[in-house]
């Protein structure tokens, strides 16, 4: 029932969820932040239960520190992250799998260029331009097919993310009014708007 | 019978030689010094000569253990490197658990525990290396900011606090005596820092490029400074030392 989608974009990558943490027919909260940071220059846009999208990603953030710590400050490439959360999940897979389906965007700093990878949650990747996990694919992958094109501004693919997130507004039979927008690039990861504040509590 | 071949063996007089042969291989390295001052603690390491075509950034003597944490360490360096990386991944570990950074001590308290169990178990030598370790308590009861906090580690297992320390090298007797004579509470960084060159000078060959000099500040923030900024103090110091000589005529007479 989660939303999340990434767009890529000349110089960043876009990512947007929904905010809501339900179950059932249960509303639990409506300001989750789904997209955690991994790095400096990278997140992780998760869909899944609660559970194991806070235990994956964790993991795979600790990690990365650990990495980072362990070799004098080098930082993993987008590429290489996503490998090793996709590795993660491949070997959980077949002893306690998480049922989370990722949207990892990254920034490398060395080479100025940002990506964006899809996994979904039997471990299957692939390097997109842009993606959609959950019931969402169905209403915004033929706007992202239509709308996405080499060279993209930032402000042209935040507003490719605006116009899917106005589509399942008006379509998607589950109400997200609530979704939280989030940039990546040389800047680093930061929030470009929420619908409702996460630290809120 | 030879007490000192199996570790798990004591000697009839209570030692156990292996642990003090550990401390002799902690004597032969370099020496690492660490002082407390009021907000801010600094560590400096010798950097003993290189090899003519050897890359001098690959020796790494101060390195951090976590965001908050920074460890200087005395004795054989590859040592070293598997016990940091244990300690790496306890911290992380510990983040994972907690969701908060762990404390110095925390650390401290891991590396002295996990020297000691080398020192008990068959077939394995104790780590030949002291450590000091570096960085911030949280702040407490009402208080602003946190303590700095200077934290020592041996082969025997051992962890303790302390406001200036020395490890390593074969003069670390006389220095220890040189920073108890010379230390201070509550020194500002800068005196903090003089007081680290100082000592180290006692030793080492004068000049920046024999020494490596870290400040650890609020949070933990690592930041090593650089050669120029090192001779400059360096150059400070001697130059105080020579009007020391001439204007008295006993020796050797630091200021303050």
């Amino acid at each position: 029932m989660d939303t999340v989608f990434g767009v890529e974009y000349d110089g960043g990558v876009i990512l947007a969820a929904d905010q809501a943490n339900a179950r059932s027919i249960l509303i639990y909260q409506s300001n989750l932040d789904k997209i955690t940071h991994l790095s400096s220059h990278s997140a992780m846009g998760v869909s899944g239960p609660n559970a194991d999208l806070v235990n994956f990603t964790e993991y795979i953030a600790k990690n990365l520190a650990l990495y980072e710590l362990s070799n004098d400050g080098l930082k993993l490439s987008t590429h290489a992250q996503a490998h090793f959360a996709r590795g993660e999940l491949a070997t959980a897979l077949r002893k306690g799998p998480y049922q989370v389906n990722v949207l990892l965007g990254g920034y490398d700093i060395s080479s100025s260029k940002a990506s964006l990878y899809t996994i979904d949650y039997l471990a299957a990747m692939t390097k997109v331009h842009y993606g959609c996990q959950g019931y969402a694919s169905n209403f915004c992958l033929s706007i992202m097919d239509r709308d996405w094109k080499e060279g993209l501004t930032k402000d042209q693919a935040i507003a490719i993310v605006e116009k899917c997130i106005k589509e399942l507004q008006v379509r998607f039979l589950i109400s997200q009014p609530n979704f939280i927008i989030k940039c990546i690039d040389k800047e680093g990861v930061n929030v470009i708007k929420y619908g409702a504040d996460p630290a809120d509590n | 019978m030879s007490y000192d071949r199996a570790i798990t063996v004591f000697s009839p007089d209570g030692h156990l030689f292996q642990v003090e042969y550990a401390l002799e291989a902690v004597r032969r390295g370099s020496t690492a010094i660490g002082v407390r001052g009021a907000d801010c603690v600094v560590l400096a390491v010798e950097r003993r000569a290189l090899a003519k075509l050897q890359d001098s950034r690959t020796i790494r003597k101060i390195v951090s253990v976590d965001e908050r944490s920074v460890l200087a360490f005395a004795g054989l360096t590859a040592d070293a490197r598997v016990l940091i990386n244990k300690t790496r991944v306890e911290a992380q570990s510990y983040r994972l658990s907690c969701e908060d950074a762990p404390s110095v001590e925390y650390l401290a308290r891991y590396i002295a525990r996990t020297q000691q169990k080398y020192t008990q178990r068959g077939g394995v030598r104790p780590f030949g290396i002291a450590t000091l370790l570096a960085g911030f308590s949280e702040p407490e009861n009402g208080e602003e900011k946190g303590k700095p906090v200077l934290y020592q580690t041996d082969p025997a297992g051992t962890h303790s606090s302390w406001k200036a320390q020395v490890i390593g090298g074969r003069n670390a007797k006389s220095l220890r005596e040189f920073l108890e004579k010379n230390y201070q509470d509550d020194m500002s960084e800068e005196l903090a820092i003089k007081l680290s060159i100082q000592a180290l000078l006692e030793v080492v060959d004068s000049g920046a490029k024999n020494m490596e000099i870290c400040v650890v500040r609020e949070g933990g923030v690592k930041s090593i400074m650089a050669e120029e900024e090192v001779d400059t103090i360096v150059k400070e110091i001697e130059s105080e030392i020579e009007e020391g000589k001439k204007s008295t005529t006993t020796e050797g007479d630091d200021e303050e």
